[in-house]
């Protein structure tokens, strides 16, 4: 998937590096909080192992390539913002070092592939683990379903990027069907790794996942022969956050289900290019969708318009997706980042990841 | 077994310690547990004056390298204090506690890291700042003092297990330290370098804590010895008293190699020392 | 352990491009490629000697041809793209021995061949006349945000890390008689990522523990100051400045 020069237009290209150096911004701030001495390496590991996934590349029958794409244990191993820099650090080196994916594509290369899977799944993962029973098995089967579905929402974006500024005029809907279809594959191995990467890591290093931060217990002092437990510093009364954490089950879990839902519609729509064009048509966006060039070919369904209308529509349908990326994405950050600050502990000693709560 | 006197060897460090400036080291109720629920550390008391050469000693598991990565803090969060001259182990002073706490850990390729010697013993010093003639005489000195300065620009991994040793040594003697903590010095060494190691250490005019399960190492180069196990200092005393006291020993599963006899070796480890 | 020293894509050397600083030697790439990218695709002319001005560097760096020719082979997957694009894109149609192809489709494959294999060809030499140290510090004086100069320093560290672990846990496997031969195993392998993980996490945590503890927090020390003079700069940015009037006369013509 990863865009290469030339590709993309530089109008597009620009813009969509505008984009993505204000989400590694935003996640740079972000990170900060989810980073620390102990997790940094961690982070490079993550983005090491997303280097070494993202070389296995299957060749792909409509002539893109297609790869595993790591955005979820990024984000389910270090968290959303630092999943993002991952990632996007990712995409960096393989530009300058193996050449994969254009220098000036990088951005496009960072929207699709950084932010799209890392939020998706996040959101994805979040909302599973709260629904689920506080079990291990459960953070494996989120994990999963996390990274089922951010594979074919990362092509979805590419295919709404591709649709505002492709230099080439393949219809949208054979690069959408290609693109999809093959990432929904690619999603489920995406899914088999993840999962078990995840759970092997939560069986013998719980403290290394983000997404999975288990409850505090008691230190215990031996005096004699006998265990009593250490005087109170300040560890975090576990009851005392129930009443508010109901409420914001729901909210977040409303917040979760509605973008699930929106990754399966717009994941069935694009993947049928005829229901694409009748979304399209009974919303007016193709409105100004003239003649079809080639009536009697098989393509004449779908996709054969004068290519500035293409560009107008896929434009719109680009912008409102962006749009809606954006806006909940921001609410997924603004969410974490609220219910972060509401449990820090007061007694935060340096790095332990013990005060992890 | 009383007839061991082991005289001090650094100025100003009988045992046990009392003296009125800052101990090295000072660690009071030390508790931990781990994240994933298992606890290693029950509460852990003793201090080290200035000066001192101390072993901690312990069977497998008993918490030894939990307390080391307490010593500059990169674990915490449990309960206790850990004290170094002074200065409490906590955010505020994290930067000079790890210049004053040199760990120089098992693996001396978990420590090399750098492409030649010379970047890889210049690491820390100019990680606290230090540059240029400044910088290149704090590493010079370094090497020296393990006697590695002829291998300066050499690759680390392209030395002898022995000579890594002692390039770790030497990037954690070029900050200077307070203290010197070693984790299993003498472990995966030939008897020759295991020999040069013990020198150079003895050389060395720093306060020393070594943790190993090489006993007779410990006796040889440290008066003072601590047990620690199941999470707890059970014993700190003379190292030869220690050694020599066999139910002690059993109780916290320590055994002395076949045919070793403390109470010979330690008047002659005195000597020595 | 090594820390990245060396990579594979490096070709030691010590001519003039070797010799330049990293940083000027990023912005030079960088600001080629942008100038590639925005050069109308009808230029044909203009990516000839685009194509000449990148000889003329892989000539300074003596970085052979085939050396050269044999990394542009990462393109693979998007040239088959390319070759299929006249067929599939829509338009005006023309026959070319019997098959009927898209003009639009050929422009764009063009497009993209052109300017993704010019792409391709400057980072190649980039990457085989810059060390991976250096890249990094490259990447710092550049004024990258330090998080993601070290994270992409662990990175390459764990690149190493990873590597060793799976070659030994190879060899454990194939000692115990296990030789992936098909897709009847893969189970195995997949279960061997997640060891993996932990295993080279756990090497990392103690190299990085090594490093924390001598004082290391965040960003490299600097040991050997990295500066660019006024000549090396102009070195170096001679190829963009070269391309980009290359890219105005294909915009005037």
């Amino acid at each position: 998937m990863h865009v290469p020069d030339g590709f993309i237009d530089a109008p597009t290209s620009a813009a969509a590096g505008v984009i993505a150096a204000g989400a590694v911004a935003v996640s740079l701030r972000g990170a900060r909080r989810e980073l620390d001495e102990r997790t940094a390496p961690l982070a490079g590991l993550v983005a090491a192992f997303i280097f070494a996934v993202q070389m296995l590349n299957f060749p792909v029958a409509a002539g893109t390539s297609g790869h595993l794409l790591g955005g979820a244990l990024a984000a389910i191993l270090v968290g959303p913002y630092t999943g993002v820099l991952c990632v996007s650090v990712v995409l960096l080196m393989q530009g300058i070092l193996f050449a994969d994916g254009g220098l000036t594509a990088l951005g496009v290369n960072v929207i699709d592939m950084a932010l799209t899977t890392t939020v998706v799944a996040y959101a994805v993962f979040r909302g599973l683990v709260k629904v689920l029973p506080r079990t291990r098995r459960s953070v494996t089967v989120a994990s999963f379903a996390a990274a089922v579905l951010s594979v074919p929402a990362a092509a979805c974006v590419f295919t709404l990027i591709y649709a505002i500024g492709g230099t080439t005029d393949v219809s949208i809907g054979k690069v959408a069907t290609a693109m999809i279809g093959v990432h929904v594959l690619i999603g489920i191995g995406e899914a088999v790794i993840t999962a078990l990467t995840v759970g092997a890591v939560i069986a013998v290093r719980p403290d290394l996942v983000h997404g999975a931060r288990g409850l505090r217990q008691r230190l215990k002092l031996r005096v004699g022969d006998d265990l009593v437990d250490v005087p109170d510093t300040a560890p975090v009364p576990a009851a005392a956050r129930t009443g508010r954490v109901s409420r914001r089950a729901v909210w977040a879990g409303g917040l979760v289900a509605s973008l699930v839902l929106a990754g399966f519609v717009s994941f069935y729509a694009s993947a049928d290019p005829d229901g694409l064009e009748k979304v399209a048509h009974d919303k007016g966006i193709d409105r100004t969708a003239k003649e079809h060039a080639s009536a009697d070919s098989p393509l004449a369904d779908y996709g054969v318009r004068n290519i500035t209308d293409a560009r107008l529509s896929g434009g719109l349908a680009g912008v409102i997706g962006v749009g809606v990326t954006v806006v909940a994405g921001t609410g997924v950050f603004w969410a974490v980042r609220r219910r972060r600050d509401a449990d820090a502990s007061p007694a935060s000693l340096d790095t332990s990841a013990a005060e992890k709560v | 077994m009383g007839a061991v006197t082991v005289p001090p060897v650094a100025p100003g460090s009988p045992v046990p310690a009392d003296t009125p400036a800052p101990a090295s080291l000072e660690v009071a109720g030390l508790a931990f547990a781990y994240p994933d629920g298992h606890q290693a550390l029950f509460g852990v008391d003793f201090r080290i004056a200035r000066g001192e050469r101390v072993a901690l000693l312990g069977p497998n598991g008993a918490g030894k390298t939990t307390l080391v990565l307490h010593l500059n803090g990169i674990l915490g969060g449990g309960a206790g204090t850990v004290t170094v001259a002074g200065m409490p182990v906590g955010k505020r002073h994290m930067a000079e506690i790890r210049r004053q706490v040199g760990i120089v850990f098992q693996d001396p390729d978990d420590q090399l890291f750098m492409p030649t010697v010379r970047e890889d013993v210049a690491f820390g010093p100019a990680a606290a700042g230090l540059k240029g003639p400044e910088l290149e005489e704090r590493v010079d000195r370094a090497l020296a003092l393990v006697g590695m300065a002829e291998f300066k620009d050499r690759p680390p991994h392209h030395l002898s297990f022995g000579q890594r040793r002692r390039v770790a040594v030497a990037t954690v003697l070029a900050m200077e330290p307070e203290i010197l903590v070693l984790d299993e010095p003498s472990s995966n060494l030939d008897p020759a370098s295991r020999r040069e190691l013990a020198d150079i250490l003895r050389a060395l005019d720093v306060t020393v804590l070594m943790v190993t399960h090489d006993l007779p190492y410990a006796l040889e180069l440290c008066p003072r010895a601590l047990i620690l196990s199941e999470g707890v200092i059970a014993a700190d005393g003379r190292t030869g008293e220690l050694l020599g006291d066999e139910e002690l020993m059993r109780a916290h599963r320590l055994e002395l190699p076949f045919g070793f006899d403390p109470r010979a070796v330690s008047s002659g480890a005195a000597e020595r020392a | 352990m090594g820390a990245g020293h060396a990579h594979r894509l490096y070709r030691h050397g010590h001519s003039p491009v070797h010799a330049l600083p990293p940083h000027t030697k990023l912005a030079a790439a960088f600001a080629f490629v942008v100038v590639v990218v925005s050069t109308p695709r009808e230029a044909m002319w203009a990516f000839a000697l685009y194509a000449v001005l990148l000889a003329g560097v892989a000539y300074a760096a003596r970085v052979p041809a085939g050396f050269l020719l044999k990394r542009l082979l990462i393109e693979v997957p998007f040239v088959a793209f390319a070759v299929l694009m006249p067929f599939v894109a829509e338009g005006e149609r023309v026959d070319v021995l019997g098959l009927s192809l898209s003009v639009n489709g050929l422009w764009g494959a063009w497009n993209v061949l052109a300017k993704g294999t010019l792409g391709v060809a400057a980072s190649v030499l980039l990457a085989s006349t810059t060390e991976l140290r250096e890249l990094l510090l490259g990447l710092q004086r550049l004024k990258l945000p330090p998080l993601l100069v070290q994270i992409a320093s662990f990175m390459i560290r764990y690149g190493d890390v990873i590597t060793d672990e799976m070659r030994r846990m190879r060899i454990a496997r194939e000692s115990r008689g296990f030789e992936a031969s098909g897709v009847r195993h893969w189970g195995v392998l997949a279960k061997s990522a997640g060891a993996l993980f932990i295993r080279s996490y756990e090497r990392g945590e103690r190299v990085h523990l090594a490093m924390v503890s001598r004082g290391y927090a965040g960003s490299m020390p600097v040991i050997d100051e990295v500066t660019a003079s006024r000549a090396q700069w102009s070195y170096a940015l001679a190829l963009p400045v070269a391309a980009l009037a290359v890219c105005l006369l294909g915009w005037v013509l």
